[in-house]
């Protein structure tokens, strides 16, 4: 869904310091000037990040936000269908396994429509007794096949951007926060940065402004993190996708779902994390109580 | 330390131990009835919990390294698969990687705590060198670990901390090579990474035994910063401080929670859940918090070797501070020109942290190298000096005096 190599960015001077490690480390060593250069441009990438590149994201509502967040599984299966229908033509998901989707905390596929689902896809396994590699009709234990062989198929179906994978894409996107909300966001638990990034990109495809030279096969988008176009051309559009439950089937509602769906998938485990969490917190908040009533005894005839 | 214990043993089992390993008085000694400053505040807590998050990060890396893999092409799958289809592997891999700051965040609580009271100074200065070695070790495991999981950060994090060591003349390059096993960050520069984050966390046990033999020995410094005179100033370390220590740990322990179950990627840097991939390079290469302030050294610096050398210096100097304060008052409760400077020297610490994660340009780079003297000249001007310069307050004649004045009351003594 997102070309996100930097490489790709119109934006790539802030890339160069980091260029071409190898590079860099050669000219480190032959000259003190190239060194000074060299660190100054690393330095200059290190703190963009810091410094506040990078677009402004809006904060989405998440059913699954807060510390009794869960997932709205209509969402999950509404955005499942966007990402099967729509991303997976060009983007893998190799660490999601279909069995996944019946699983607790999931979208809430039962095992049989996930031993459909699976049904309908071809898998490649083998080799058999003869040495050969066969395709048969997918299992819940199998992964998603990703839709390009490897890496140079993939540029070359997509006009030399590589489309990544999507298993973590909800937590692997370092959105800027800056000061004092990185402070803030300890005590609001905000971790939704990730969904609302990619919703904001989602959203964000707009005419470029005037005097703007789009280049050739990229996209001018406004949520993108690392430049103001991107190769991947605008996925959704209203009506594409067929919505059963009466859910709008606006551009805003898919990059809404899929978003949800992506966070799931990056962070499976997120709904038993939280309901632990409570029963821990709670837990150690009584425990901490009596031990504090406990010490205040022990301690009662002692000055100190 | 068992010369702390009165302790005889009464049952035949118990003499036929003590007979050939006497254990039971050596614990009874140091854990049980090691007498300790009646006056301890919580601050003295952050020892024992930082313990206490050490055990953690032991007892979790075990359980993890059941089930990674420390090879290049598998060891990011092998994460995710801790994540999705282990058993509570989501939890044991936030444990240890929450884990890693919480032990940051409590050692340095510890090690400002130390400064405050003036607990590095005679007789206490190996506890204190042991310490910073600790706190080396600690810095080299933690390096060393965020590169397991073979994301974006963990590569690239991994090249240029390696690389600093190409700043050595002459024989700089060799040394990096030799590091990386290869031409580059890769599955030999992993595996001898894995292998020693295996390794060091015993290391860091055993040379905290050693700081815990040492500070029994001298006895435990004190918010007064007078030694133990009588036995009006000390009591038995359990059932006083084993109770107060499991308290502080366990009110830590909600605090290392929140983080693990509502903020777990909140201390990690996100392009970590990115493969790492020698061919592409991040946009931006950030160390883990707890190395920014010297990282902010690093960069203050316009010479790389400069750099390189300012801030292993900065770790140095701890080694020294014993002798570089020459103030004979240990407690800064009764240094008032100290108490400034150590406050003032907390923010120089912030700041660098602060700048560590701004770029190195305009005013940036200034603010880093001002930070970075004020830093320095803390340690090899302002301490030296105030010894001389400063006029302590009244010292009080012992702890016990020390707490009934706190309490208004007049003295025993």
């Amino acid at each position: 869904m997102m070309p996100c190599l930097p490489i790709m960015a119109s934006r790539v001077q802030l890339e160069i310091g980091a260029g071409d490690f190898k590079t860099m480390k050669t000219l480190l060593v032959k000259s003190a000037r190239a060194l000074a250069l060299a660190c100054g441009v690393l330095m200059a990438g290190t703190a963009a990040h810091a410094a506040g590149e990078g677009p402004h994201v809006e904060r989405q509502q998440w059913s699954f936000s807060g510390p009794f967040g869960q997932y709205d599984k209509a969402q999950l299966q509404r955005g499942f269908k966007v990402y099967r229908e729509v991303c997976a033509a060009c983007h893998s998901m190799n660490y999601v396994a279909f069995r996944n989707l019946a699983q607790e905390g999931g979208p809430g596929f039962s095992e049989d429509e996930v031993k459909a689902l699976a049904a309908d896809y071809r898998i490649e396994d083998g080799p058999d007794d003869f040495g050969d590699m066969f395709e048969r009709e997918g299992k819940p234990y199998d992964h998603f096949p990703a839709p390009f062989p490897n890496e140079k198929a993939a540029r070359a179906a997509n006009g030399g951007a590589y489309p990544p994978d999507l298993s973590l894409i909800a937590k692997a996107r370092a959105v800027k926060r800056g000061f004092p909300w990185f402070v803030t966001d300890i005590v609001t638990q905000y971790q939704e940065n990730g969904p609302d990034y990619l919703y904001g990109l989602l959203t964000g495809y707009e005419e470029a402004p005037e005097g703007f030279e789009v280049p050739v096969g990229q996209y001018y988008n406004t949520g993108f993190i690392s430049g103001e176009t991107l190769a991947m051309a605008p996925p959704l559009m209203d009506e594409l996708v067929e919505y059963t439950d009466g859910t709008p089937m606006t551009v805003d509602q898919y990059a809404r779902d899929v978003s949800a769906f992506l966070m799931w998938a990056a962070e499976p485990k997120l709904e038993q994390r939280k309901e632990l969490g409570l029963g821990v917190m709670l837990f150690l908040i009584l425990f901490a109580s009596l031990l504090y009533f406990t010490k205040r005894k022990i301690w009662k005839d002692v000055e100190h | 330390m068992a010369g702390h214990t009165k302790y005889v043993p009464q049952s035949a089992p118990a003499k036929w131990l003590e007979a050939r390993l006497p254990v039971i008085s050596l614990i009874r000694g140091s854990f049980v009835d090691f007498p300790t400053p009646k006056n301890l505040n919580y601050w003295w807590t952050f020892g024992g919990i930082a313990f206490f998050v050490l055990v953690v990060q032991i007892v979790t890396g075990i359980v993890l390294v059941m089930h990674y893999t420390p090879h290049v092409d598998m060891a990011f799958a092998s994460v995710e698969h801790i994540m999705r289809d282990v058993n509570y592997g989501w939890l044991i891999r936030y444990l240890h990687a929450n884990g890693a700051s919480m032990f940051f965040i409590a050692v340095y609580i510890h090690i400002f705590r130390g400064m405050y009271y003036g607990s590095y100074k005679a007789p206490r200065e190996i506890s204190w060198i042991l310490g910073v070695i600790i706190f080396l070790l600690m810095m080299a495991t933690a390096f060393m670990g965020y590169v397991l999981p073979w994301g974006q950060m963990s590569l690239w994090g991994a090249t240029v901390i390696t690389n600093l060591f190409s700043a050595i003349p002459v024989v700089g390059e060799g040394i990096v090579t030799w590091l990386w096993g290869g031409f580059s960050v890769g599955n030999p520069t992993l595996n001898r990474f894995f292998s020693l984050h295996y390794l060091l966390p015993f290391v860091i046990v055993g040379v905290v035994l050693l700081h815990i033999w040492a500070f029994h020995t001298t006895g435990n410094n004190n918010p007064v910063g007078v030694d133990p005179k009588s036995d009006k100033d000390t009591i038995p370390f359990h059932p006083y401080y084993t109770m107060k220590d499991l308290l502080a740990i366990v009110v830590f322990m909600i605090f290392f929670s929140w983080f693990v179950f509502y903020l777990p990627n909140y201390m990690g840097h996100a392009d970590n859940y990115i493969e790492g991939n020698p061919l592409v390079t991040p946009a931006h290469i950030v160390p883990e918090w707890y190395f920014l302030p010297f990282y902010a050294i690093l960069r203050a610096v316009p010479d790389k070797l400069g750099g390189v050398v300012l801030m292993f210096g900065a770790i140095a100097v701890l080694f020294f501070l014993p002798w570089l304060d020459t103030s004979k008052v240990r407690s800064a409760t009764f240094r008032p020109l100290f108490k400034i400077f150590f406050w003032l020297f907390g923010i120089y610490c912030v700041a660098l942290g602060y700048l560590g994660a701004m770029p190195a340009e305009g005013i940036y780079v200034i603010l880093s190298r001002i930070f970075t003297t004020l830093y320095f000249l803390h340690f090899l001007v302002v301490l030296p000096l105030l010894g001389f310069i400063e006029k302590p307050d009244k010292v009080p004649e012992s702890i016990n005096d020390a707490v009934l004045a706190d309490h208004g009351k007049p003295s025993a003594a």
